[in-house]
């Protein structure tokens, strides 16, 4: 394909390489084929989900696969220099200085030991011979174009000294400090906040620009993709399905499983009512069992068995620099249209008895300060003033970044902590003060819980069917037969196949065992359901399935459901109504739809504002938080959120607790703005005139 | 990473534990000590039909402290007793008091590291504490102040081991369960209303397992030693009974004139150690992929 309005040979392109590791079990074909051309300049992202072989593409460009990984066909030039001829020196000499990549975890990138100043010094002075005080120079230089406060205090910092956040823009910085012409980014944000996250992505952005360099950025968030990147590829099962402009794959997607991807996210938007999620069916086809013919059709609803199951899939052109892997791009129909920006659908409010109500609790940490001496200690307020209820058959989401206290408030509910003051009704019952080994029995079985982790959820000793049956004895007093047969109902409820029984927890995909979580919670029939991050860890097409499970069992079984989560799209489709906490306050409650528009309290504003949203036609406003969240040991006397807040009026916000404004429905605000100021504000997300 | 997925193989039709053992075909080292281990253990089950002798009888004809020849494999001792039939015997008391008193002790200690890991606070300092004392004692010096103290027979070997052995696997275990208990199936099987002794057995200690099976292994080969140490020290189990340490106490006097006496029971001693400690290695090669 011809390089149009670039000078030179591409940066990087990728001539059919074939990669495999060798393992004591042969050789494994990871990717078969993978070509792409990255000119000068450009960003391509490379999305797809876990087990696509992104990463291995990635390590692959640094010829960095480790001992069991090898490219074993086609090429990797870089510059028009083939990788695979050159020597270590070479590659030493390219790595650090032309080529820099940047990984998902800061800290295992920096060095604990040296400080952040150091380390940055060595790149200019291994690489470009530079001398001390020139290195120092360029690393104050990158310091300070990476946003970081204060870059003279930074620089003789040591990592740990530093938020995530922070280490992350070091980490960037280091990469940057050569001047490399290819930077390769690894899930750069995957382990931040989506505040932290947007300020991170912005600065990639900018950067890449200011320093003319062409990146590679590996996420699984579409929505990360399109705030960074001008080009997209789909890697599915180590083939790149689909490749083009971010505008023209989004608007028109081509290949099934982009499109299946686009379906089964919920853009910040959407909700159950208006637009349900198309969740992918199946599970990623393993590499060591590749099929003849295209490698997506077992799971694809356009697939013809006669075109589709035989022979190696051609690489077809859908439009300019948009290429696709599918033999019937051509004739799929028109994919549906993008949801309106507002949903159009109002929630109808359940009627029903409250069965959570939690009023003003509170849970202080006592910090003494010495273990020698009781006195002189500090309080941690985890959670201060929390008042949220939640009627029969809703969804009350809790949403906030990490550290807001959102999983204190979960504990507390779980019975593993206890409030120290305020109450916490199930039902008629107050469980705050109630360790979990002190509540009645009638109480556990009325409160579940499913967990963020699909990994440590399961007792990996224990079969599927034990794990059920055993909270069906517990719970329900059920005994022998009864309860195997009730175990099997169950499983069925949630889309288990019967023979799954006997499988331990390791036979499980991700999404398998968060379904048997869920079975494990809904054995008692309980009337209240927490769910912390329940779908967090999962990739995005079984994160589609599990909601739409969720949604589905919470309106035959008119369960009440918490849904603690930091993903805001999600929330904003499964939930009726939204709390969103700011270091252990609640600054936000009300309906998703009160919430999820003007009057915004400013911290949700900000929060709306970072979302990545999948859509490149969308216009979504930018808020940048300054700073960090304070910490709880250290709270501002006035409003929670007035050492960030974007809108702050002045002293009273620094000194003056806020006041709590309420309208008619039910929707809270806690801040020192009048409310009416607050309704001008313009709605975060628009969709583009067309 | 990428490469997970691609390499995880299909579900085994055999049962787990079965399948893991199958696992052990795949490293050289784990199946040279598991051959070992066998070995022996076919020897101790099937000696009264191995032995072409008593071992406690003294064949004067054949002479003393002689050479292996072809009525006497491996020669005789100084008091004229078949060698072979002798180191036959002598594997039924190794590999009886082996593993009953490794098995006591992992009783005892992860009850010990259970309690301690699982309700931390008071319980685990006074338990690790008491752990602690006892380990800052060398083992051999308890094991000789033990068995010099209630004497020489199989129990107290074994109750000396669990003495000395118990803190180091109550240690082990508490390391694992205060990992374990803030997994969130044990917060599940709290929300369920579960006991703390089920929380601990069924949900915590089979977890654990997979380190402990490779200790469990070094700690027969250790115990193996100790028995062969306390046997040449005199404290093993009384004469005439055959007794791999007492075999090389009895002859290492005769060391430059008759070695065959020390060194069969020596490479006796040391093949089932060196075979248990492969095997450990095998184990934690399978136990490290999965």
């Amino acid at each position: 394909m011809p390089q149009v309005a670039h000078s030179g040979t591409p940066v990087l392109k990728l001539d059919n390489a074939r990669i495999s590791y060798f393992t004591r079990a042969g050789e494994i074909n990871v990717v078969p084929s993978i070509s792409f051309t990255l000119n000068q300049g450009e960003a391509i992202g490379l999305v797809g989900e876990s087990g696509c072989g992104k990463s291995t593409v990635a390590f692959a460009i640094m010829k960095y696969l480790g001992g069991a990984g090898r490219l074993t066909g086609g090429r990797i030039l870089f510059e028009g220099r083939d990788l695979a001829e050159m020597s270590a020196e070479e590659l030493r000499l390219i790595r650090g200085r032309r080529i820099a990549m940047v990984y998902q975890d800061p800290m295992s990138s920096l060095n604990p030991a040296i400080p952040i100043g150091r380390q940055l010094m060595e790149v200019p002075i291994v690489h470009q011979g530079a001398s001390e005080a020139e290195a120092r120079q360029r690393a104050l230089q990158l310091l300070t174009e990476v946003k970081l406060p204060d870059p003279e205090s930074i620089f003789g910092r040591y990592p740990h000294q530093l938020s995530g956040g922070q280490q992350q823009r070091v980490v960037i910085a280091m990469a940057l400090m050569a001047e490399p012409s290819l930077l390769v980014m690894d899930e750069p944000t995957t382990g931040l906040d989506v505040t932290v996250e947007a300020a991170v992505l912005d600065l990639v952005r900018d950067l890449r620009r200011m320093h003319n360099s062409s990146l590679v950025f590996i996420s699984h968030n579409l929505g990360t993709v399109v705030r960074v990147c001008d080009r997209i590829g789909v890697m599915y099962s180590g083939e790149l399905v689909e490749e083009g402009q971010i505008v023209d794959v989004f608007r028109n997607p081509r290949h099934p499983y982009t499109r299946g991807l686009l379906d089964c996210i919920p853009v910040l938007g959407s909700d159950k009512r208006s637009s349900p999620l198309v969740p992918i069916p199946g599970t990623v086809t393993s590499a060591l069992r590749r099929p003849d013919g295209c490698i997506f059709a077992s799971r694809c609803s356009f697939m013809d068995p006669a075109r589709c199951k035989t022979g190696r899939m051609p690489t077809l052109d859908a439009g300019h620099r948009h290429r696709v892997q599918c033999v019937r791009h051509a004739e799929l129909p028109p994919r549906r249209l993008a949801i309106a920006a507002k949903a159009t659908v109002a929630s109808q409010e359940p009627s029903g008895e409250l069965v959570l109500n939690i009023e003003n609790l509170r849970k202080f940490y006592h910090q003494s300060a010495s273990i020698f001496s009781g006195a002189g200690g500090y309080e941690v307020r985890a959670l201060n003033d929390i008042s949220i209820s939640a009627k029969r058959g809703m969804t009350l989401a809790i949403v906030g970044e990490s550290g807001c206290g959102k999983s204190t408030l979960a504990k507390v509910l779980m019975g593993i902590e206890r409030a120290t003051g305020g109450k916490v009704m199930l039902e008629s019952a107050d469980i705050g003060g109630m360790r979990i080994e002190d509540r009645p029995s009638d109480i556990k079985r009325n409160l579940q819980m499913v967990f963020q982790n699909p990994e440590s959820t399961l007792n990996p000793s224990h079969s599927v069917g034990f794990t059920i049956e055993r909270s069906l004895r517990r719970l329900k007093k059920m005994v022998g037969l009864h309860a195997r047969e009730e175990a099997r109902r169950l499983m069925e409820t949630v889309r288990l196949p019967a023979d799954f029984v006997d499988r331990k927890p390791r036979q499980l995909s991700g999404g398998q065992k968060q379904r048997v979580a869920i079975a494990r919670a809904l054995a008692g029939d309980p009337d209240l359901v927490i769910a912390d991050e329940p779908v967090s860890a999962l990739d995005v097409s079984v994160q589609a399935a599990i909601i739409n499970l969720l949604i589905d069992l919470q309106a035959s079984r008119h369960a009440t459901l918490v849904f603690i989560s930091h993903d805001l799209s999600v929330v904003r489709y499964l939930a009726d109504r939204v709390a969103v906490m700011y270091l252990g306050r609640i600054v936000e409650f009300g309906t998703v739809e009160e919430v999820f528009a003007p009057p915004y309290h400013p911290y949700t504003e900000s929060l709306l504002s970072a979302v990545p949203v999948p859509d490149p036609d969308r216009q979504q406003k930018r808020i940048l938080l300054e700073g960090a969240m304070p910490s709880p040991t250290n709270m501002p006397k006035g409003c929670p959120f007035s050492t960030r807040c974007p809108r702050k009026l002045g002293e009273i916000c620094d000194t003056a607790p806020p006041p709590e404004h309420r309208t008619g429905t039910g929707h809270r605000i806690l801040c020192h703005i009048p409310l009416e100021e607050l309704r001008q504000v313009e709605p975060i997300i628009s969709t583009a005139a067309e | 990473m990428a490469l997970e997925a691609g390499i995880r193989r299909p579900a085994p039709a055999l049962p787990l534990w079965l399948y893991r053992i199958s696992l052990l075909r795949e490293s050289p080292i784990g199946i040279i000590g598991a051959a070992l281990v066998i070995f022996w253990v076919l020897v101790a089950l099937f000696a009264p039909l191995l032995a072409p002798y008593d071992p406690n009888v003294n064949d004067y004809l054949a002479g003393t402290s002689m050479p292996p020849s072809p009525a006497h494999w491996l020669g005789t001792d100084n008091q004229a007793r078949d060698m072979l039939s002798r180191i036959i015997w002598g594997s039924r008391t190794v590999l009886t008091v082996a593993p009953i008193s490794v098995l006591s002790a992992y009783v005892v200690g992860c009850v010990i590291g259970l309690l301690a890991g699982y309700y931390r606070g008071w319980v685990d300092t006074v338990l690790m504490q008491i752990a602690n004392i006892i380990m800052s004692f060398p083992p051999i010096i308890l094991y000789i102040i033990i068995i010099m103290k209630f004497g020489p027979s199989a129990l107290n070997i074994i109750l000396a081991v669990v003495f000395v052995a118990s803190p180091q696997i109550a240690r082990l275990v508490r390391s694992q369960a205060l990992e374990l208990r803030e997994k969130e199936y044990v917060a599940a099987a709290k929300m369920r209303g579960e006991p703390a002794w089920y929380i601990m057995l069924m949900e915590i200690l089979p977890n654990a397992r997979g380190p402990l099976i490779v200790d469990a292994c070094l700690r027969m080969g250790y115990t193996t030693i100790t028995i062969g140490a306390l046997g040449f020290l005199g404290l093993g189990l009384p004469p005439p009974n055959p007794d791999w340490g007492g075999m090389i106490k009895d002859t290492y006097g005769y060391i430059m004139s008759a070695p065959h006496m020390a060194l069969f029971p020596c490479a006796a001693i040391s093949s089932l150690v060196v075979g248990f400690s492969l095997l450990a290695d095998g184990m934690r090669e399978i136990s490290l992929r999965d």
